[in-house]
């Protein structure tokens, strides 16, 4: 294990977030207040409570889920996209490193900045509502393997798109609509139930359900599919990058 | 001398249906500089990236320093250093940083000291802590040259490093690879410029269409192409070479041009007498013209053959 190179790659792309840690620290700020006012304030004075919890609280979770996924997502496909646009991914592909270990720097970074302002929605969001956490370990859990899940689908997407019009094509035709149809500002249990049926196939649901039960021990969907369902997803894209790293699909000639 | 580097009927076609390399076998030899020169897609640049791992060769295979490069890819990549012919930097990056990146790639523990020697050898250790994008090309060439330098490499592979350098830049560049070479490292270097092989190279190569055509000492090239030639044109046509000329290596071209073929570093060439036997013949010059085969024409005639 090339433990130094890992160390390398992670370090290096920290430090490009580093660079620019006000923006990274005020826009997550910026926008989930916005949410406060609109959906807390405006919205949430006309439906009061969700299943016993108050709605200002119950959006919480969906807030954090709906930037940590967009940010793991697009941390972790331009971390890879601009080296391949520029042309130094000359550099890792001629250096003595597995694909893992890529994997590894890369995404751990990408990992690491959405978990930086999941935390920081977080705290802004006690600034807004009540908030206690039933379960601590489960949320820190579900919250871990959301940056990582996702930054590996960012990883994929990086790899994937031929130009920058790609690049936002899949966070904003897919991604962003799943997370809202996911149940990130309602319970499913609001919706029509042909509706509930097809939120089913949506598997952004039973992350934004695990993480919300780990906040007030209520779920859309059993917090063991949750798990299962992240896990296997998890599971897809790191084999979806073995075989990019062993075909060389769109890095090597 | 033993091969550091051994390349065993490499074959790449890419996926156009393009045949980059067509076979390709050639060692290399310990701490030699080979300079590989050929036309543009020749299959240079493909050659050193299918060594460096950056393309996957269709067959054939290649061993540094006994370590293959799929097998044992590792052990093998950790040995090579490579600049390539683009400059491809993140042009946000300060110098320094992305110098240690590539060490670091390398699976090499931080060095402060050796990241400013090589700085400071390429005179880049005022940029240290410039970006990238506030450098001039030259400047940027350098940074991928401590790049490929910042882990040690023994092998080092240069894509064409001068292509667009100024002359002076390009001495520079040279006097770095004689430095390089005094310490041990091989250097395989492509370049367009004749004059860069002849400078630095100890052997050459010269690649077309995918196939090694010839890989030679450069000295015994540089005997090949003592040969000098001079073009005596003269005033009158001429049908053959005249009697009193038959003892010299004498040839007619255009009916009004005799071509004399010398060799300069001989301690005679023969000149001085037969320019008094032509006087003696009365053959009257028109004009003189001296030609010397350089390097650069053995290369042209070389691929033109090939072509044919």
């Amino acid at each position: 294990m090339n433990l130094t190179a890992i160390s390398a790659i992670y370090r290096y792309e920290m430090a490009r977030f580093f660079r620019t840690l006000l923006q990274s620290f005020l826009s997550p700020v910026i926008s989930t207040s916005l949410y406060f006012v609109v959906f807390g304030a405006a919205i949430g004075s006309r439906i009061d409570q969700v299943e016993g919890v108050s709605y200002g609280a119950f959006i919480v979770p969906g807030l954090v889920m709906l930037s940590v996924i967009t940010q793991a997502i697009s941390n972790a496909s331009f971390g890879i996209y601009f080296p391949k646009f520029i042309g130094t991914t000359y550099e890792l592909l001629s250096a003595p490193v597995s694909f893992l270990e890529i994997v590894t720097g890369y995404v751990g970074a990408a990992a690491t900045k959405s978990l930086f302002i999941g935390v920081v929605i977080l705290a802004t969001s006690t600034l807004f509502v009540d908030m206690s956490v039933a379960h601590p370990l489960a949320m820190v859990a579900f919250l871990l393997l959301t940056c990582l899940s996702f930054a590996l689908m960012g990883f994929i997407i990086g790899i994937w798109a031929k130009n920058f019009e790609q690049l936002q094509l899949v966070p904003l035709l897919i991604v962003t609509p799943l997370i809202f149809l996911g149940g990130s500002f309602y319970s499913v249990s609001m919706l029509p139930p042909i509706w509930q049926t097809i939120a089913l196939f949506n598997p952004v649901l039973y992350l934004i359900s695990g993480f919300r039960w780990a906040f007030f021990g209520l779920a859309d969907v059993p917090v063991g599919v949750s798990l299962m369902a992240i896990a296997l997803f998890t599971g897809l894209c790191m084999a979806v990058i073995w075989w990019i790293f062993r075909t060389g699909w769109r890095l090597r000639v | 001398m033993s091969a550091i580097l051994s390349i065993k009927d490499l074959k790449k076609s890419y996926a156009s249906g393009q045949i980059a390399l067509n076979g390709v076998s050639l060692d290399i030899e310990r701490g030699e500089i080979l300079a590989l020169l050929g036309p543009n897609g020749a299959g240079k640049t493909t050659l050193i990236s299918t060594v460096c791992g950056i393309v996957n060769p269709t067959s054939g295979s290649v061993t540094v320093d006994g370590h293959d490069i799929k097998a044992d890819y590792r052990a093998a990549r950790s040995l090579i250093g490579l600049v390539p012919q683009e400059v491809a930097l993140e042009p946000f990056e300060k110098v320094r940083n992305t110098v240690r990146l590539s060490r670091g790639l390398f699976g090499r523990p931080r060095n402060d000291a050796l990241i400013e020697r090589i700085l400071r050898r390429l005179s880049l250790w005022d940029k240290r802590d410039s970006r990238i994008n506030e450098l001039s090309g030259g400047m940027k060439r350098r940074v991928l040259i401590a790049k490929a330098l910042s882990h040690e490499p023994r092998v080092l592979f240069l894509d064409e490093p001068t292509a667009g350098v100024d002359v002076e830049l390009r001495k520079d560049m040279w006097d770095i690879v004689r430095e390089l070479k005094a310490e041990g490292v091989t250097i395989i270097l492509t370049t367009h410029y004749i004059e860069e092989a002849e400078a630095i190279a100890d052997r050459v190569g010269v690649i077309a269409r995918g196939e090694i055509l010839l890989v030679e000492d450069k000295a015994s090239l540089m005997t090949r192409m003592g040969k000098k030639q001079i073009d005596l044109q003269l005033a009158d046509p001429l049908d053959s070479v005249p009697e009193a000329l038959a003892g010299y290596d004498l040839a007619i071209r255009d009916g009004h041009t005799l071509v004399y073929t010398y060799d300069a570093r001989g301690p005679r060439t023969g000149l001085t007498r037969l320019l008094n036997d032509l006087a003696a013949a009365e053959l009257r010059l028109k004009d003189v013209q001296t030609r010397q085969s350089s390097l650069e024409e053995i290369f042209v005639d070389l691929v033109r053959e090939d072509a044919q």
